[in-house]
């Protein structure tokens, strides 16, 4: 087969970088927050004062486990931390504490759900804990860089994955699955805009039937998951182009750009990757017991993909539907409570994931944060559903919720949007409508049923929304068929 | 054998200047180190656990409680230059 012809196969392995949303830092006691001023946050031990010492967060080794587990891997019962070293103004020490041959977890995997239904497993090779360095920030008109240290000593989970993805689509839906799965475990914000989760990638491309790996390039600078699919996509283009042409892969970094769609060549030199790793001296060894391990455990909350199973078969919904409930625990825990004040969960549902979610969606917050209490959606969904007002004033009637938080069965009286389901009003209607629609009467008459549709949608009109739908169908039925 | 080559490439990774003088010297040193470590793995310790740490201690934790910061001003005190509350470095990127 020549080059031209020649078909590839992708390998992605995916690295991330979590956050941990510890009330402190990794080995001291200053604030681990975002949005402060600059150099605020620092103490010895974040600027590297000499003498200074490290001291382990004990909440930030049980958030790893939590992590590991949630993960599916074995958690080590021995760890310890290791020296990284490299110099860089943003890392005061000129080494990172990180763990090298003995991470809190390996040998995990997720299940991530892909878009023709069926779900892949991605193997987790391992998961670590270390610091987080400084923040830097390039000043190029004044050839410069400033550097703000509230973010070094930030505890990090890294989670680096096999090289089990073949796509930027696979890419993408493992780390959707992943970023849900660590949401639900209340261990981080997990926001790629603030950066509390941020992802690299290893990509190479071999030739179909070919079982050792080709050489990978890393891809950095990626700040969505869009932006790691579209990175992906143009470096799998790359790489090809350049094989084709007759051309070699070099392992480097680039850097994805986003305003040109290109990842760049860092061109850093190669011994930047010799980082030395060496024992932490200023941090003894940790174990972990057996027994703690069976206590976080048990203390994990219901996983995305175990919650969809339940609510699924629970509420006889079907895999889209409970997909998306899950896609967000709260709102998952909102569906949950209008269920036990309305019985009707696929009405419900689709509330939720319909109107709901668009204004979620809209406004960016938190279910818990909408003025629209579960009571409140049951009640309108009720009133929709026995008819006192229709599809359509029950959206109105939802804005307005989500606007004031006033009661659905309030709103509807105080704005007299009851429909109007009294026969004697709506004859004196439907025999307008019969007398203003001659051909359509005589058509219905003929036999086109369907014709009915057009008079119910003026009745609705004349009655400005406010009618029963069914109860005009009703007595035009009655009038013009005489049934 | 430590080559020279091995000792600048060592030194440029620490960002230490040597002079061909003491690069001749530190070959030397580091030569008779790695000497001695041939000594010791002429030991068995096949029965002995790995050390990780010197120390005969272990769990040395800290609870997750926020304890003061230094002050803007405090913590640019050790700074060469600095800018509006941020250190100032010369420019890194290439």
């Amino acid at each position: 087969m020549n080059q031209q012809t020649q078909q590839f196969e992708t390998v992605i392995g995916l690295e991330v970088h979590l956050q941990l949303d510890t009330k402190t830092k990794i080995f001291c006691g200053c604030a681990n927050a975002f949005g402060h001023e600059p150099n605020t946050l620092t103490c010895p031990v974040c600027l590297g004062l000499p003498g200074s010492l490290p001291v382990f967060n004990k909440q930030v080794l049980e958030y790893g486990i939590k992590i590991g587990l949630a993960l599916n891997c074995t958690v080590s019962s021995f760890i310890k931390f290791d020296r990284k070293n490299y110099y860089y103004p943003d890392l005061p020490k000129a080494y990172q504490i990180s763990q090298y041959d003995m991470p809190v977890a390996r040998n995990g995997f997720i299940m991530a759900p892909s878009q023709n239904g069926e779900s892949k497993k991605i193997r987790i090779h391992r998961a670590h804990l270390e610091e987080d360095a400084g923040k830097l920030i390039h000043d190029d008109a004044a050839n410069c860089s400033l550097v703000d240290y509230n973010r070094t000593g930030t505890p990090l989970m890294e989670i680096v994955s096999e090289p089990d993805m073949h796509s930027p689509q696979d890419a993408y839906e493992y780390l959707q699955m992943l970023k849900l799965t660590l949401q639900y475990l209340n261990v981080s914000d997990c926001d790629m805009e603030k950066g509390s989760l941020r992802c690299d990638a290893n990509i190479s491309i071999r030739p179909v039937g070919q079982t050792n790996l080709g050489t990978k390039t890393e891809i950095k600078n990626m700040n969505s998951f869009k932006a790691v699919k579209e990175a992906l996509s143009y470096e799998i283009g790359r790489q090809e182009s350049v094989v084709r042409s007759g051309g070699v892969i070099v392992q480097e970094t680039r850097l994805w750009d986003e305003n040109k769609q290109m990842t760049f060549s860092m061109r850093s030199k190669e011994e930047a990757h010799d980082y030395r790793y060496f024992p932490e001296p200023d941090l003894v060894p940790f174990t972990v017991s057996e027994q703690k391990i069976e206590e976080i455990k048990t203390a994990l909350p219901e996983l995305p993909l175990q919650k969809q199973a339940r609510i699924k078969e629970r509420y006889r919904l079907n895999d889209y539907d409970s997909f998306i409930l899950v896609q967000d625990p709260l709102v998952a825990g909102f569906f949950e409570e209008c269920v036990t004040l309305y019985p009707d969960a696929k009405k419900i549902c689709n509330w939720i994931t319909g109107p709901v979610l668009q204004e979620l969606n809209a406004k960016k917050v938190p279910i818990t944060e909408l003025k629209l209490s579960p009571k409140n959606l049951t009640t309108l969904i009720q009133k929709v559903e026995e008819g006192v007002v229709s599809n359509l004033v029950g959206k109105d009637i939802l804005k307005n919720i989500l606007e004031t938080g006033q009661d659905a069965g309030d709103i509807i009286q105080s704005q007299g949007l009851a429909q109007v389901s009294d026969d004697g009003a709506l004859l004196k209607i439907v025999d307008e409508l019969i007398k203003e629609n001659e051909k359509v009467v005589g058509q219905i008459k003929a036999g086109e049923e369907k014709a009915i549709g057009f008079l119910v949608g003026q009745g609705m009109k004349k009655m400005q929304g406010k009618a029963n739908p069914k109860k005009i169908t009703e007595l035009l039925k009655r009038r013009i068929l005489d049934v | 054998m430590i080559s020279k080559n091995d000792v600048k490439y060592v030194a440029s990774l620490s960002r230490i200047h040597l002079k061909d003088e003491e690069v001749q010297a530190l070959t030397q040193d580091l030569e008779r180190i790695l000497g001695y470590i041939k000594n010791l793995e002429k030991l068995d310790t096949s029965h002995v656990e790995p050390t990780s740490h010197v120390l005969p201690l272990k769990n040395v934790f800290r609870e997750d409680i926020i304890k003061p910061s230094f002050s803007q001003q405090e913590a640019l005190k050790i700074s060469v230059e600095q800018q509006n509350g941020f250190f100032k470095v010369p420019k890194i990127i290439e």
